[in-house]
């Protein structure tokens, strides 16, 4: 440097202070330690419960409104006890169960097809783009009106509610497919059916893991909406009858297990994608 | 018998209008020959190689190979690309088997010769390894064992190693001289690294740009292939030679954009 240039650092230099500080809390994009972020998860679901005790214990509300935390477990209890709650337990997972199932099954092949051939995606995603800004639940009348009030139309509701959006969200995970590795592919004298089913299909895979995991707690939300309206048995029957009779605990009890159980399919999910794209060099 | 380039001409509609990347190019390739096409960046190298691999079709003239037209992609033309291709769930054994699965060659069959040309790269002790756990040299080792497998009549190779760092470049320079030398293979490769095509082609033809012609034809006499030649004015003479052909093109393409 020279002198000349040297006589302008002081206009020229930055205010000083401006250091980024360090920080373990407020690390942008990066993990904090293990035991911070177990403590951290910990309190997400025990403060809460806690917040909920207190208000309980010192009667802030009245128990007819909120019931303690006690008086849920004892509902809780009592409904594991005379089979009600695993009944409507096994009768909501049964729907989500057939009714996803049914959705996948055919919205993903379907999605794959889109994101891999422009013939297909011009075809078809006018019209899955048109029904997906329509709210499944908007079609209940029509379903009840064409299917009646059995199982019917409980599973329909979640196939037009799952099936749209999969199969929208699915294609869009075939744009993640480098062209190179497609051309190459053929260079290697595969042929387009090859193409899709052993190197656009795995590749795309924990993309549509992905996809079925948000879809799958839609299909849970429109579950319970259904059986809101109709059903015999389910737990969001079992907490629409319960408001009825002023039941606030079996309420809390229905909540409880839908969210517990939400979860666990989520959960089961994330493990599934792990599996899935372990050969993936970026961390999902 | 070889590869003939005839009268090749390829454009491309845009919204700016018709672009013309290559223009009237002849070329041809006989078995066995290590060829470099240098050019700029830009002077259609890529789209050159696709017409080559049947990627792409050009708009006028046409590719034979052993006098047959070139219509579509096909294993026996080996492609090695820039950005690493190896499939990321496959590990490298499997990898390098797919083109034979593809082609429906037996299991016994195919492993046994994917592992012969493993092992011609120098790889066979990663035979499990997946490609997230490979270096870029090692990855496209894999690439080259990959293509090798389906004994292709040419390897085609679009700056293989455009994104290596400096020294295991020269390293994977030796490779392919050693390679060349022992499978006799045909090499077809495009670059702008001057210095890496006159080390290892025995000719060269130097690209000009927008469009893309074959400004001339440089048959590569070296005495010898090893690195030292790199500091001997024989090479220097060819390279400067390049050199100088690359420049008054990077010239007439900037005249061109300020036109
Ligand atoms: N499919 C395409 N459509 C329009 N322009 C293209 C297409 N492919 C290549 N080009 C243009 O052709 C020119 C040459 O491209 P390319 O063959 O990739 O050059 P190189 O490989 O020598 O860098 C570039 O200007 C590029 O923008
Ligand atoms: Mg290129």
């Amino acid at each position: 440097m020279n002198p000349s240039s040297d006589s302008f650092a002081p206009q020229t230099s930055a205010k000083p202070g401006r250091t980024l500080r360090p920080t373990v809390f407020w690390r942008i994009a990066e993990d904090i330690p293990k035991p911070l972020n177990w403590s951290l998860m910990i309190a997400s679901i025990a403060l809460p419960l806690l917040l909920w005790w207190v208000v309980t214990a010192l009667q802030l509300v009245d128990p007819k409104f909120l019931p303690s935390p006690g008086t849920v477990l004892a509902t809780f209890q009592r409904l594991i006890s005379t089979g009600e709650l695993q009944k409507d337990t096994i009768a909501s997972l049964w729907r989500v169960g057939v009714g996803f199932s049914l959705a996948a099954l055919f919205s993903i092949p379907i999605g794959v097809l889109m994101g891999s051939f422009a013939s297909i995606r011009a075809l078809l995603e006018p019209a899955f783009g048109l029904m997906r800004y329509m709210p499944a639940p908007a079609f209940i009348p029509l379903l009840i009106i064409y299917l009646g009030i059995d199982e019917a139309p409980k599973i329909a509701l979640i196939f037009i509610g799952v099936f749209f959006f999969n199969a929208l969200m699915a294609m869009d995970t075939v744009k993640f497919v480098p062209k190179d590795l497609i051309e190459s592919t053929y260079m290697l004298g595969g042929d387009r059916w090859q193409t899709l089913t052993q190197v656009i299909f795995p590749h795309v895979l924990p993309g549509i893991i992905d996809a079925c995991r948000i879809n799958l707690a839609a299909a849970w939300q429109l579950v319970i909406v259904a059986e809101l309206i109709a059903a015999n048995e389910g737990l969001g029957r079992r907490i629409s009858y319960a408001g009825r009779f002023f039941k606030t605990d079996e309420i809390f009890v229905g909540l409880i297990v839908i969210g517990v159980i939400g979860m666990s399919l989520d959960l089961f999910f994330q493990y599934l994608l792990r599996v899935s794209c372990r050969w993936s060099s970026q961390r999902r | 018998m070889h590869i003939e380039i005839i009268n090749l001409h390829k454009h491309f509609d845009t919204q700016n209008g018709r672009l013309v990347v290559l223009k009237d190019i002849n070329m041809t390739i006989e078995w066995g020959e290590f060829i470099c096409a240098v050019g700029a960046s830009g002077s259609g190298k890529s789209t050159l190689l696709r017409q080559i691999a049947g990627l792409d079709h050009p708009s006028g003239g046409e590719v034979r190979i052993d006098g047959e037209k070139v219509t579509g992609p096909g294993p026996d033309r080996g492609m090695v690309f820039q950005h690493y291709t190896l499939y990321p769930w496959m590990n490298v054994q499997e990898n390098a088997e797919f083109g034979l699965k593809l082609q429906g060659i037996p299991k016994n069959q195919r492993r046994e010769r994917a592992s012969y040309y493993l092992d011609v790269v120098g790889l066979t002790s990663f035979a499990k390894a997946l490609p997230k756990e490979l270096s870029g040299g090692m990855k496209q080792r894999v690439a080259i064992a990959r293509a090798l497998a389906s004994e292709p009549k040419v390897l085609l190779m679009d700056e293989p190693f455009g994104a290596l760092d400096v020294h295991t470049k020269e390293t994977m320079h030796e490779f392919m001289l050693d390679l060349w030398q022992r499978t006799n293979i045909t090499v077809f490769m495009i670059t702008h690294d001057v210095e890496e095509a006159v080390f290892l082609s025995n000719r060269i033809y130097a690209l000009g740009a927008r469009p893309g012609t074959v400004r001339k034809e440089i048959i590569v006499n070296l005495p010898e292939r090893t690195h030292h030649i790199k500091r001997q004015s024989v090479f220097h003479d060819y390279r400067d030679e390049l050199m100088d052909l690359m420049r008054s093109h990077g010239q007439e393409a900037f005249a061109a954009m300020a036109a």
